[in-house]
């Protein structure tokens, strides 16, 4: 049991396979593979929005980033934008979707230090900047991706979703970069007492700033990428992750309170947020009750999971 | 020797009360008895069970066995409300107030006093009388959020406020190392009160690692050791040596003063007045809150970058008011020891060496001797004065030529204490530098030269054998010394 509890995670995981149950049982075991591949494709981009906004909230209370839908739609625009003017096709976008990213996190962080806004204005008001600069470039034409591109976002490999893959490697590479590194250390210990971090030799202001370009540079992936995958961007495309960048990352078992986090639970919450959608709409409910079912079954699993906190 | 229990009721008493932790059994059948009018001394070293028994004795721990006995009536059920009710007080040794509140919402928080309309003036008003009573001078208002008082002034409000007379009448007040954030005048007018409260009946557990105010202050002196009593004396007759070696360790004299090390070149480190070189163990001194710690603090954060980590780094810190600047209170205490030298154990890419830092773990709890079931039990599991060594550990073990020490030895035993002072020395007879801020006169007079403080500026300098206790009180006072 002490094992049990000592993995947070688990009851996202938990949750996530009785929805996939309760969806599949109902279509009498017909639509097994296809649910699962919609959930491994569509919860891919709420992993990676995910993953970075954990290391944010990490940091500790206050810290959240709110500009990640609004930094999607730019990256998203921008790149695409960019292939169809200069061609060169994917790394082309690639690169102009990073660069989106590592000037999102500059903006975003300089505001936090340098004018000492908390992160959650900053973040709000560089977000409407982002997202008026995607409108503008944008000017409401669809750009379509190059066909190898959108070939590639939607395309599966060994039975798995490209887009999963991706979201997979980053994951590994996220619980090494927490678990492992230096790095992940010091963003545990600043979310835990800032100032007795920085008073231990930790570079606070260092590791604040690479973790806010991390996730600006993970929300920059995921928008060339759904991008790509929905054949162009969208001014509104990035609209859903914002409480979903948030709440994957919650009920995956990480503390709001910061200095505690799991990456696996990522994995868990975002698939679950897919199939609780999924099942509720099997079911033919209305969307009112979808809805608050949604909330309500969310609530559930935060209860659950929050029930063996540790202690003090 | 005397047994209190049977000659007079005891306001609380114990028998046979066992708890365990884990692995770690904190007290192992303990007999604790007090009397009305009775101070009782309690001593022992980090990790003997004092801090578990205060918990049992105010209701905060439910034994695992053993019987409880207060205000003369057996008790099969005791916790905090019951303690209150008879009027068992308890300031902590760990600050237990809240520090987003004023000092009167503390006081309400604590159900002492009246509600209704004006209750935060009459709350102030209580609670300024007490501070009157016991800190003359104190300077302290009723309407002051705690936050923004000195970890001195905390630890008087906390006082003050387990010395009220509302609500149950204090009838034992249980004081776990009261002074260690005290300077000496603030100790004395509080050996001075306990003393008028016991007069009047109270009845006081004062516990403390400055055996000479123990001394002092008791008529009976309980020494725990090992979650066990290992002697229960009348105070009379004890002396330090006596009781150091009841706790277990050995008495030392206190050793001759250093050769004053050679200065060359320009000092290591400056601030205003302040200079330290190579080699120097230099003293911060005053009265407690006039600038030390954040001179301290001020030096750590020059001395270090807040953007990246230089290749050595110049300056390690240690924290004396632990849970604000110190402890990371979700970690083992193994990742509490090494987040200063963490970049001396992380290989090429980033990559942490977690059998470097195990090594490291080992080898500093048995330098310092922490007590702990291992190195990977939570931190926050551990008394206070064995999460002090793990912030010593965390600095002493890093390569800095410079430690910036504020206050470090609060909750420490003597033991320890005595083994710290040793590694100092040494350190400093290999070149290392201590910048060190204590409200202790003895650990001052350790020190090289002395810089007292006096509102936040450096009023007094003092070197060599200028170095007294005398000559300390009076700059810190205005004495003119220069």
């Amino acid at each position: 049991m002490t094992a049990f509890a000592a993995r947070p995670w688990i009851w996202s995981w938990i949750a996530m396979a009785a929805v996939w149950g309760a969806t599949v049982l109902f279509t009498g075991g017909a639509s097994a593979a296809g649910v699962t591949h919609a959930a491994l494709t569509f919860a891919a981009f709420s992993v990676m929005v995910g993953i970075g906004q954990m290391f944010v909230i990490t940091l500790g209370p206050g810290n959240v980033d709110l500009s990640i839908p609004a930094t999607m739609t730019l990256a998203g625009t921008l790149s695409l934008k960019a292939i169809d003017a200069w061609g060169g096709g994917t790394l082309v976008g690639l690169g102009v979707s990073l660069l989106v990213g590592l000037g999102v996190g500059i903006a975003n962080f300089t505001l936090i230090r340098a004018l000492r806004i908390p992160p959650i204005i900053a973040t709000l008001s560089t977000s409407f900047i982002f997202q008026s600069t995607a409108i503008w470039a944008n000017r409401g034409i669809r750009i379509k991706p190059p066909d190898a591109l959108a070939g590639f976002s939607t395309d599966m490999t060994l039975g798995v979703p490209n887009v999963a893959w991706i979201a997979l490697v980053l994951t590994v590479a996220a619980w090494v970069l927490l678990e492992r590194t230096i790095f992940g250390r010091r963003v545990l210990a600043i979310g835990q007492n800032m100032r007795a971090a920085r008073l231990a030799g930790v570079p606070v202001d260092g590791v604040r700033f690479a973790t806010y370009i991390l996730c600006a540079l993970l929300a920059s992936l995921a928008g060339f990428l759904l991008a790509s995958f929905s054949g162009g961007a969208a001014l509104n495309m990035g609209a859903e992750y914002l409480l979903t960048s948030i709440a994957v990352v919650v009920i995956g078992g990480s503390s709001v309170a910061g200095g505690n986090s799991n990456v696996p639970g990522i994995w868990g919450a975002s698939l679950f947020m897919f199939l609780l959608v999924t099942m509720l709409n099997t079911y033919g409910l209305g969307a009112g009750v979808r809805l608050i079912l949604t909330g309500l079954i969310i609530i559930a699993v935060i209860v659950a999971a929050g029930g063996r906190t540790r202690t003090r | 020797m005397p047994q209190p229990a049977v000659i007079a009721p005891a306001v609380i008493a114990v028998a046979g009360a066992a708890k365990a932790f884990g692995a770690v059994r904190a007290l192992d059948g303990v007999d604790f008895a007090i009397r009305s009018g009775e101070c009782v001394g309690l001593v022992g070293h980090n990790g003997a069970g004092k801090s578990t028994l205060v918990n049992v004795l105010n209701g905060g721990l439910t034994p695992d066995r053993g019987e409880i006995v207060a205000a003369g009536e057996a008790r099969a059920t005791y916790d905090v409300a019951v303690a209150r009710g008879v009027g068992i007080r308890c300031v902590f040794q760990e600050l237990s107030l809240c520090p987003n509140l004023t000092v009167a919402e503390n006081v309400r928080v604590l159900r002492e006093g009246s509600g209704g309309f004006g209750w935060r003036n009459r709350a102030a008003a209580t609670v300024r009388e007490s501070l009157d009573r016991i800190f003359p001078g104190h300077g302290i208002s009723g309407h002051a959020g705690l936050g923004g008082l000195s970890i001195a002034q905390r630890q008087m409000v906390e006082i003050a406020i387990a010395f009220l007379d509302v609500g149950a009448p204090p009838r034992l007040v249980i004081l776990d190392e009261p002074t260690s954030s005290l300077d000496a005048r603030r100790g004395r007018e509080l050996i001075a009160h306990v003393r008028r409260f016991c007069a009047g009946g109270g009845a006081v557990v004062f516990i403390s690692h400055i055996l000479s105010e123990v001394l002092e202050i008791s008529d009976r002196v309980v020494v725990m050791k090992d979650g066990r009593v290992a002697a229960d004396r009348p105070t009379a007759g004890l002396d330090a040596r006596g009781l150091v070696s009841a706790m277990g360790s050995v008495a030392r004299e206190r050793a001759a003063r250093r050769a004053q090390p050679a200065r060359s070149g320009t000092p290591l480190l400056t601030h205003g007045s302040l200079a330290a070189w190579p080699g120097e163990i230099v003293g911060l001194a005053g009265l407690a809150g006039h600038g030390q710690s954040e001179a301290l603090a001020a030096l750590y954060l020059a001395a270090s970058s807040g953007w990246r980590t230089g290749r050595d780094p110049r300056a390690a810190f240690v924290a004396g008011d632990r849970q604000v600047d110190g402890v990371f209170p979700l970690w083992s205490i193994l990742w509490n020891t090494t987040t200063t030298v963490l970049p001396d154990m992380t290989r090429s890419g980033g990559f942490v060496d977690r059998a470097a830092e195990a090594a490291f773990g080992a080898e500093w709890r048995e330098r310092l001797a922490i007590r702990a079931p291992g190195m990977d039990v939570p931190i926050v599991s551990l008394s206070g004065g064995n999460q002090q060594k793990a912030l010593f550990a965390r600095a002493l073990g890093s390569r800095a030529p410079v430690v910036l020490m504020d206050d470090p030895m609060r909750g420490v035993d003597i033991g320890t204490k005595q083994d710290v002072y040793a590694r100092i020395r040494t350190e400093a007879d290999g070149g290392r530098t201590f910048l060190w801020y204590s409200t202790e006169t003895d650990e001052v007079c350790l020190c090289d030269r002395v810089y007292v403080f006096r509102e936040g500026k450096v009023a007094a300098t003092l070197g060599g054998d200028e170095v007294t206790e005398e000559n300390i009180i009076a700059a810190s006072f205005g004495g003119g010394h220069a």
